[in-house]
């Protein structure tokens, strides 16, 4: 399970992941805030649906892909929590365009 | 369009570094980074992280603190959550702000400082959720002061030793520690012994870190084989062999590493040459003396232009800044000499780490029915029926399966594909080469796209 190291929240910020009210510190990324609440899934893989979870945290991966506020596709290791984001579980990832 | 002397991407330290030494020397800088602090991967959250998360980080980290200040004061424009998503011939360059839109400059030399990536680690479960890279839990030790109270960390390499003696430090020690240096390594690396001994202050700390770990009581395995994660929606096991017996940890959370490699998306987007180097197992784009590449003023400094640690990171900034200067008619001989000098000394180690470390066999030619490409979800088997299909090379695999057509954009795969098809044809490496990557380096939404020219630039002096 993941900690934080200092046990207060000290700037508490209220974010929603699947409709569950989730309290975290300010500053802290969407990716980082949801594992500390002990989320692991974020999204479902483009071809046999499995479940997926951060890998890198440094935007390397896409494994991180969630639904923030209605839109999809956002990289939850690059965005920073705010207050009243809705987070949803990624359906499907996005396909490439122009290739 | 706003235009300047020196573009750098990324804010490391050899991009901070770069900055520093070219506003110095009266050259006009911009500088992107697409994180939302100066610091790069080793000084990430240096200007923030509180007193007791610096004990548990180390000096090594906190030296950067200097340099991120120093950075600050230098001049130069810095935009920060500056992700670069395209740069054309005429070096004008593209960046969206987190999803706000996009701006573009341009500029007269290019520095591509944005580091390193973890190299892919395919085995068996790597793609279920807990598993995550060593670098991973590191971030989320430096930026949030998360820790993980049941990790078991696989692989091998300097970071992930770095990492354990971090969580050993913030008494969140790793659950076990599963090796996959091959056995005889040592002996080999010994030979690269006399000339790291010039470099003694890296051993010591090297030295230091692991008879740290050791005599803490966390279980170590060496010489790890055959290793997998099992699991059927999450990660729940670590299964290996080691010592001649196969072995089964129960944890939750799986940490991997198998070394850093240069992030290349850059200099492949403007198509640089790039060769592979056997010694670090990577492509390295290619450079002259002064860290230019093959293409007129776009420079790589840092651990973009071949794996050498931060303090090199920083002299190759500065080198490649006092290079653009001289170009522009300062005068800087004399300092790019003491730079060079100091550059050398510093890479002692480099041999010696590298023959020691190299990555795991298994890791870099997986076996059939491992995952390769996470997006499209292609195993090596696939690639290899590909080739056997008659597909010479990545982009052809890429066209016949998908393979690294996912949101990552072959990041997570190429290394590996390339490797295969290598292995699989009895090619060498180099010759094989890497995917072709085109714009935008990053999925875009469309109105980023759409932003393009019609908006006016926006800037954030510091
Ligand atoms: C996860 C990780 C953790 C590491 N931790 C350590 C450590 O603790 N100690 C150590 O000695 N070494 C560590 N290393 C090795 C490290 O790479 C170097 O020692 C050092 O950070 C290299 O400095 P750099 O300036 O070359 O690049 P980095 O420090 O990696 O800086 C590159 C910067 O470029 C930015 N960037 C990349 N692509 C883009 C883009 N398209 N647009 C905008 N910005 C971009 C990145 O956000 C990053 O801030 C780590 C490496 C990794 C990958
Ligand atoms: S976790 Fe890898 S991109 Fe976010």
């Amino acid at each position: 399970m993941f900690k934080r190291v200092q046990t207060d929240i000290s700037n508490p910020v209220s974010i929603e992941f699947e409709g569950q009210k989730i309290d975290v510190e300010q500053g802290e990324t969407v990716a980082a805030a949801l594992m500390l609440a002990g989320k692991r899934k974020f999204q479902e893989s483009a071809v046999s649906h499995a479940g997926r979870g951060p890998f890198c945290l440094m935007g390397v991966c896409f494994e991180c892909l969630v639904e923030i506020n209605g839109t999809p596709n956002r990289q939850a290791c690059m965005i920073l929590a705010e207050d009243g984001m809705k987070i949803r579980i990624q359906k499907a990832a996005i396909e490439e365009t122009d290739r | 369009m706003k235009s300047f002397d020196v573009a750098i991407i990324g804010a490391g330290p050899a991009g901070m570094a770069s900055a520093i030494e070219a506003t110095r020397n009266g050259l006009s800088v911009i500088v992107l980074d697409e994180q939302p602090a100066p610091g790069g991967q080793i000084y990430r959250a240096i200007e923030t992280v509180s007193d007791q998360r610096a004990a548990i980080l180390g000096t090594d980290y906190l030296a950067g603190r200097d340099l991120a200040a120093a950075f600050r004061n230098c001049g130069a424009t810095y935009v920060s959550g500056a992700t670069v998503w395209n740069i054309d011939n005429g070096l004008k360059i593209n960046y969206s702000r987190a999803g706000l839109g996009s701006d573009q400059i341009s500029a007269t030399s290019l520095v591509i400082a944005t580091g390193a990536i973890e190299r892919p680690t395919p085995m068996p479960g790597w793609t279920l959720p807990g598993v995550t890279t060593a670098g991973a839990l590191q971030i989320l030790l430096k930026a949030h002061g998360a820790v993980n109270d049941d990790v078991v960390l696989v692989g091998s390499g300097p970071l992930l030793y770095l990492v354990a003696t971090q969580m050993l430090t913030a008494r969140y020690a790793p659950r076990a520690i599963v090796e996959t240096t091959p056995a005889g390594r040592l002996i080999k690396a010994a030979r690269h012994l006399p000339r790291a001994l010039t470099a003694f202050s890296y051993l010591r700390k090297g030295l230091a870190m692991k008879r740290k770990l050791h005599k803490s009581g966390i279980p170590f395995y060496a010489n790890a084989r055959a290793v997998a994660i099992e699991g059927t929606t999450t990660a729940q096991a670590v299964i290996f062999q080691s010592g001649g017996k196969s072995h089964r940890i129960e944890t939750t959370a799986v940490a991997l590493h198998q070394g850093v490699i240069p992030n290349q998306q850059i200099t492949r987007l403007l198509r640089c040459e790039h060769d592979w180097n056997a010694n670090q197992h990577c492509f390295v784009p290619r450079l002259d003396a002064f860290f230019q590449t093959t293409v007129e003023n776009i420079y790589v400094a840092g651990d973009g232009a071949g794996i050498g640690g931060a303090v090199s990171a920083a002299l190759r900034g500065r080198l490649v800044a006092l290079r653009i200067a001289e170009k522009q008619g300062k005068d800087t001989i004399a300092r790019q000499n003491d730079v060079l000098k100091k550059l050398k000394a510093d890479q002692a180690i480099r041999p010696f780490l590298e023959t020691l470390y190299a990555p795991s066999p298994e890791n870099l030619l997986p076996a059939d029915d491992v995952m390769v490409c996470r997006c499209e979800e292609i195993t090596a088997g696939q690639i290899r029926h590909a080739v056997d299909l008659g597909a010479p090379g990545p982009n052809q695999v890429k066209s016949y399966l998908r393979c690294g057509m996912g949101p990552c954009q072959g990041r997570m795969c190429g290394p590996t594909v390339t490797q295969i098809i290598a292995d699989h044809r009895k090619k060498e490496v180099g010759e094989i080469d890497y995917y072709r990557i085109r714009p935008p380096l990053k999925p875009l939404a469309l109105a980023e796209l759409a932003a393009i020219e019609s908006e006016p630039t926006r800037h954030t002096p510091l």
